[in-house]
Order: structure tokens, then C-alpha cells, then sequence
């Protein structure tokens, strides 16, 4: 019997090879029906574009999803005061070639004007919550795309592609509407509003994989480069006007690519000679750690520290 | 999704998993995770240190599937979680459901979009009473491929005999409830055996592993077998310069295959016309097939919105306002005959009322129960609903996707069941 073990891996037979579709074929599908279901059932949808790869690949599928006609939501962005120049360079070139409209909720102005007070850490991510919340309020958004993937973080594994918040933004993972078929229920009271995932399904390597197939563009920090930089809790922080280092904290150039793109304080770069998308995803397949383990700060903090933030009203 | 790389291009398999408590469903889940590798130094690291706090001497892999902090304070998950994992051959999404906690409402979720469900039962105790169940809610759901993972054998001391008596009775069952393909698997998820690798204590066994099986189970069906279904998501009209005319009815193609210059009826008016034009995300195209979303242009300037069907004219779908289904109650105030409720079936949502609710299904045997009245949280049973306007409805037997629906409480919002449609009688 046992040579029908080395008989187990006969070819797949997958659906006839003429209607085959690959995994990122199948996801994008997905994703654009997600789009398009808040294009035809919201009134004031908004897509969170940081200029991070997540949110460049949501907004790469929105302008597929609508082309020829464009893309039929604004763009927010909860700017920390601390992000990457080279992100907001090319946040703000990207929403000029495209004739989009950008929001911008500006930690800093929560700070200057006292409602928001500097962490001791200098962590700026946790204080997103209350500007993006805000934001959401005054503009009376009642969907709002975020680039949140089920992949990243155990939290967000329990996460609904349509997921129902409060008037403050709050996330009740105990009171998720089940998710049927695909077979989304938007409805939502006035002042309540939907966030919604349409990378829910994806992994890191499927959004780096579909970057290279789609060729899209991305802001450099994301290939190998030469940075100042020092270390603080096992990662390497860029050094700059946010705060770091601190005394006894040598600053070193190192030859670094970033990973994921957040708040300056709190992301940390990696040791990448990986200069292409090529390399960088040979690099990714290669990885032992996760995208959130290798480079954010934030969620080292405890067991719970994404659910924390999220119940709050966190991305 | 370590050892997927390069720009190689896999298929996607969805599947569930289902178990009553303590079958060692999440110690299945985390032992596929962490055998396949696809769970990276950092997680582990995780785990390990919880672990230890809580006083285990092991890891506890349930700890990598229980996300929320209720979960892992009272050691149960409570909600479905999904999970990814890669093998150089296929990309899995694994919907992780609960065993006790509203388990049918649960099941039935993650059994809505899988294309195979692995139910655990326990070696020591062979197929009890939510073993059937969970067979039940897989053929209910019309999950085409069913894993049945016995589990625990190192406690049965790896016994042939305890394995062919629990799949005979398995099978039986699940061929009585239409299941059509049903592959028995022994498995101890604690040690490892047939899970990834293959056991060493059981040579009576020549089968695959879980993952074998998983990585070469066929996926989809062949779509030119259905008859095409395009729901209108979205109706595209650039009115630029550029496109001054330009209508384009945006969706994704729900079941069969699509072709220029195919006659087609949309529905429910009933009007006819050609299809001019396929746009597949960008690349025009002359036929598209399920489940891609496409822009599709018509020959004639007919009146078509978000909520209508485009279907070729040969094959269209009935029009109906009287549906009879099996539904899963899912919401916490019961269903009653005479409430008034949304139903969302497709890209279309229309007030309905409940007319009335012949039987409740008793899921050990989907044997029926002649009026109960009303539907509770994770009853299933057979309704008659009315609507307001007409539907192009599927029965659920020859599409999940057009056979399928959800009711919505208008008040509130709350969905309150999960429908399948034409399965009344």
C-alpha cells in the first residue's frame, strides 16, 4: 500500500485548463466585486490611501474596477506627522495623476491643539485613532476601504470583509454579522459606518506577486537602500526629526529596504540587498518572520494589542 | 505561504473545518499551519511564550487560531477565523469554525464559500450526534469534497478496525444526505500523524495525508457546464470626452461562460439584446467564464440597473415573487410567519414577507418537524417568502450563487437568515 503515497502527488485535476484562473486572477475578481457592491450601495465611500503597498494595490483595483469612468470615491489619509517624505512624495503625485481628491487628518494638528498628547514612547500609531474617527464624522463617510489583510495579525483573522462600526468607530468582534456566500449586508444607522476589506483574502506574498505582475509603481523605501539608521527593540529605526535615537543609541548606514510603511517611530526597516520586485519577493517567500513581527513596534506590545486598537476604531 | 515563489501561478482551494469540542480541531489547524511551514519564527515565538505562562509544557498550537482575547482567556473559539497558508502547489483560505458556540450559524458561514469541508470526529468516540450535524450543514451548503479526520488515533492505539468502523458509518450517513464524495483520513493532530507527514504508526493505511488530499483535490467545476449568470453590480458611464457613450454593466459573472455576440435577455424585465463587448479588468475579450468580474457592453441602449440579471437568452433563468427555501436562522429574535423583511439575493434587495414556515429540519438526520411555529438562533427549516418585485432565482441545487440569499431585518440592519432557494416540499 505504501507506494500509493508516492502516487499521491499525480497531477491536479483542476477545472479544464481553458477556464483556469490563478489564485491572484481569482482575488482580484474578488476584490473588484467588493469595490463595486459600496460603488452601487453607499452614498460617501472613502478609500484610506497612506501610500503603503496595501493601499496602493486597493486603489490600483478601484481604477479597475470603474475604468473607463473614474474612480467614484474620494481618498483619506491619517498623516502622523512622522511619515516617510518618500511616501508622501508619492502619495501626492499619485492622487494628481489620477484627478483624485485626498483628505488629510493631521496628527500633528490633534497635538499642537492639545487633544492629543505625545506618547513617552514616541509612538505615533495609536493616536491615529482618534483624527481617522474624526474624519469619518465630519465628512459623514459610510464606507471606508482599508488595506487590512486577515493574514497580518490573529486579531484581524477574525475580521468581516464588511465589518460594522459604531458612531464611535467601534469594533464588537462578539457582534459580527456572519458572512454568507458573497453576499455583503451594508446597511448601516445614520452615523454608523462600514469599513471595509477588499485585500481581506490576501497574504503579503499575493499582493507582492500581484505588484509585480501588474507592474505598479511604489515608493522606493520599499527596495534596498543605503539609510542611517539605529537600533530599538530589535529593528532598525530610521533616524530623524520624529524623536530617534536617543542618547546611547549609535546611529549606523546600513543597507535596508521597508517592508511595511507606517508611522516613522514605530516601523522598522530590514537588512535587503533586494533592489527589484523580483528579489524582493524571493526575499518575502524566503522570510521566517511576519511582515507585523519583523517591523512594527506597536504590535510587540501585548497579546492583544491589535484587538485593543482595532476595538477602538484602529484600521 | 513560505515555500510559494517566484511569479508561478497556483489555484486557490477554500476549505473548512469543522468539529465538536475538544476534537482537536485548532490542534489540526495549528499542526497543518505549522507542518507546512507557514507559520514563521515570530508566531511560533508567540505561542511558545503563552504557552508557558498558561503552564504547558508544548506549545499549544490552538493558541495560533484563537485571536481574541475572550478566545484564549476561556480556551474556545468563538468565531469563524480565517487562515492562509501556501504549498508550492496551491494557496489555501481555510475558514477555522467553532464546535459549540453557535456552531450551525458558524458552520454555515464557512461552508458557504468552501469548496471541501474536513470534519473531525474523535477516534474514542466515533460520529456523534454533532458529527452528523456537521455532515448535515455540508450537504445542506452543497459542499462538493468532505474530509472525514479521525482523529486521536494514538489513543486507540492506532487501530485499523476503530478506524474502518468509524468511516463506514460516516460514509453511509453522508451518502444518505447526497454528499458525493467523502474520503476518511486517520489522523493524531497532537503527533503529527497524516496530517503533513505521513504516520509511521499505522502502515494498514495507503491513503494520502490531510495536505495531500487538500493539494490535489480538484477545485472549481467546469463553468461551461452552467448556464452564464451576470449580475449587474454597477452601471459604468464615463460621460468623458474620450467615452461620450460609453454604458458598460459591471459584475461578476456568478455561474457559466459569457461570449460576444450572444444573445441575452436581462432580467427581470425581460428585454433582449446582444452582447457587444467583454472588458476583463482592462483586457477585452471575447469570452469570460465564472467567477470573473467583467464590464459588459450591449448592442442596444435597453434600460439596465444595479439589482438586474444579464443571462443568455437561451437558459434564462424564471422570474418569481413566491420563494420557497431552506433557510438558517442566524439572528438572535426568532423568525416568525407574517414578518416583513429585506432580502438580498444577488445585487438585488427586496422587501419580502414571510409567509409561512412548513417544517424545521432536525439536522441529526434532516428529517422534518410539520410547523414549528418559528425559527430560532441556528434553526434551519423550510419557508415560503412573497416579495415585491420579481427575482431571477436559481435553485440553490444549480447554483450557489444564484440560489442563495440572505434576509435582513429592516429596522436594525441585523441579517437573520442565510437562504437557499427551490429546496421547499
Amino acid at each position: 500500500m505504501s507506494d500509493t503515497r508516492s502516487t499521491a502527488f499525480a497531477p491536479v485535476a483542476d477545472t479544464a485548463d481553458q477556464y483556469a484562473l490563478s489564485h491572484l486572477d481569482v482575488l482580484e475578481s474578488e476584490a473588484v466585486h467588493i469595490f463595486r457592491e459600496v460603488a452601487g450601495e453607499f452614498e460617501r465611500p472613502v478609500i484610506l490611501f497612506s501610500g503603503g503597498k496595501d493601499s496602493i494595490v486597493m486603489l490600483h483595483l478601484a481604477l479597475k474596477a470603474f475604468a473607463p469612468a473614474p474612480v467614484p470615491f474620494t481618498l483619506l489619509h491619517v498623516d502622523t506627522g512622522h511619515n516617510f517624505p518618500e511616501v508622501l512624495e508619492y502619495r501626492d503625485r499619485t492622487v494628481a495623476e489620477h484627478g483624485l481628491r485626498l483628505h488629510v487628518a493631521s496628527v500633528q494638528d490633534y497635538i499642537d491643539r492639545g487633544v492629543l498628547r505625545e506618547r513617552p514612547d514616541g509612538t505615533r500609531n495609536p493616536l491615529q485613532t482618534v483624527p481617522l474617527t474624526e474624519a469619518i464624522q465630519e465628512h459623514r463617510f459610510d464606507a471606508v476601504f482599508g488595506g487590512g489583510r486577515r493574514d497580518e495579525e490573529k486579531a484581524r483573522a477574525k475580521e468581516r470583509v464588511f465589518s460594522l462600526r459604531d458612531e464611535f468607530s467601534q469594533w464588537d468582534p462578539r457582534r459580527q454579522r456572519p458572512e454568507l456566500w458573497n453576499l455583503y449586508n451594508g446597511r448601516h444607522a445614520p452615523g454608523e459606518h462600514v469599513r471595509v476589506f477588499p485585500l481581506s483574502n490576501w497574504t503579503e506574498l499575493d499582493v507582492w506577486q500581484y505588484i509585480a505582475r501588474e507592474k505598479i509603481e511604489l515608493p522606493e523605501i520599499y527596495f534596498a537602500h543605503e539609510r542611517e539608521v539605529f537600533a530599538r527593540n530589535g529593528m532598525w529605526l530610521t533616524a530623524g526629526e520624529w524623536g530617534g535615537p536617543k542618547d546611547g543609541e549609535p546611529v549606523e548606514v546600513r543597507r535596508v529596504r521597508y517592508r511595511t510603511v507606517g508611522d516613522m517611530s514605530c516601523t522598522g526597516a530590514v537588512d535587503s540587498d533586494a533592489t527589484t520586485l523580483d528579489a524582493v519577493i524571493v526575499e518575502i517567500a524566503a522570510s521566517r518572520l511576519t511582515e507585523r513581527g519583523a517591523t512594527r513596534a506597536d504590535d510587540k506590545m501585548s497579546e492583544a494589542a491589535m484587538e485593543d486598537r482595532k476595538r477602538e476604531g484602529y484600521f | 505561504m513560505t515555500s510559494t515563489t517566484g511569479q508561478q501561478a497556483t489555484t486557490l482551494l477554500r476549505f473548512a473545518t469543522a468539529g465538536s469540542v475538544d476534537d482537536g480541531k485548532s490542534t489540526l489547524v495549528g499542526r497543518l499551519l505549522h507542518d507546512s511551514k507557514s507559520v514563521l519564527a515570530d508566531q511560533l515565538e508567540a505561542v511558545e511564550d503563552a504557552s508557558r505562562r498558561r503552564g504547558q509544557e508544548t506549545p499549544d498550537l490552538a493558541l495560533l487560531t484563537d485571536g481574541l482575547r475572550a478566545e484564549r482567556e476561556q480556551g474556545i473559539t468563538i468565531d469563524v477565523a480565517y487562515r492562509y497558508f501556501a504549498t508550492p502547489r496551491r494557496r489555501f483560505i481555510l475558514a477555522d469554525t467553532p464546535g459549540h458556540v453557535q456552531y450551525t450559524r458558524n458552520m454555515v458561514t464557512g461552508a458557504s464559500t468552501a469548496e471541501l469541508a474536513v470534519v473531525l470526529v474523535d477516534a474514542r468516540n466515533g460520529v456523534v450526534e454533532q458529527t452528523r450535524r456537521h455532515a448535515a450543514v455540508a450537504a445542506l451548503l452543497r459542499v462538493p469534497h468532505v474530509v472525514l479526520a479521525v482523529n486521536k488515533m494514538d489513543l486507540a492505539d492506532y487501530a485499523e478496525p476503530v478506524f474502518a468502523a468509524i468511516a463506514a458509518e460516516f460514509t453511509s450517513y453522508a451518502a444518505s444526505l447526497g454528499i458525493p464524495d467523502v474520503t476518511a483520513i486517520p489522523i493524531s493532530a497532537l503527533a503529527g500523524d497524516n496530517v503533513v507527514e505521513p504516520s509511521a504508526h499505522m502502515d494498514w493505511y495507503g491513503g494520502p495525508t490531510v495536505l495531500e488530499h487538500l493539494e490535489t483535490v480538484p477545485t472549481g467545476h467546469d463553468p461551461s457546464t452552467d448556464p452564464a449568470r451576470l449580475p449587474v453590480q454597477y452601471v459604468i458611464r464615463p460621460q468623458s470626452a474620450e467615452h461620450p457613450d460609453y454604458r458598460g454593466y459591471a459584475g461578476q459573472i456568478a455561474s457559466g461562460v459569457l461570449r460576444v455576440g450572444e444573445p441575452v435577455t436581462v432580467l427581470p424585465s425581460g428585454r433582449t439584446s446582444t452582447i457587444a463587448g467583454i472588458d476583463a479588468l482592462g483586457r477585452a475579450t471575447d469570452t469570460a467564464w465564472a467567477p470573473q468580474s467583467v464590464t459588459v457592453t450591449l448592442t442596444d441602449d435597453i434600460d439596465v440597473s444595479r439589482g438586474d440579471t444579464i443571462a443568455p437568452t437561451t437558459g434564462a433563468p424564471a422570474v418569481t415573487q413566491d420563494v420557497q427555501a431552506t433557510v438558517c436562522h442566524v439572528a438572535d429574535r426568532p423568525l416568525t410567519p407574517g414578518q416583513r423583511v429585506l432580502l438580498k439575493h444577488t445585487t438585488r434587495t427586496v422587501k419580502a414577507v414571510v409567509k409561512a414556515i412548513p417544517s424545521r429540519l432536525t439536522l441529526d438526520d434532516l428529517s422534518q418537524h410539520p410547523d414549528p411555529g418559528q425559527l430560532t438562533t441556528n434553526d434551519i427549516g423550510r419557508i415560503t417568502l412573497r416579495t415585491a418585485e420579481p427575482l431571477a432565482l436559481d435553485t440553490y441545487t444549480d447554483s450557489r450563487h444564484t440560489g442563495s440569499f440572505l434576509l435582513i431585518d429592516p429596522a436594525d440592519g441585523t441579517t437573520l437568515a442565510a437562504g437557499m432557494a427551490g429546496t421547499a416540499g
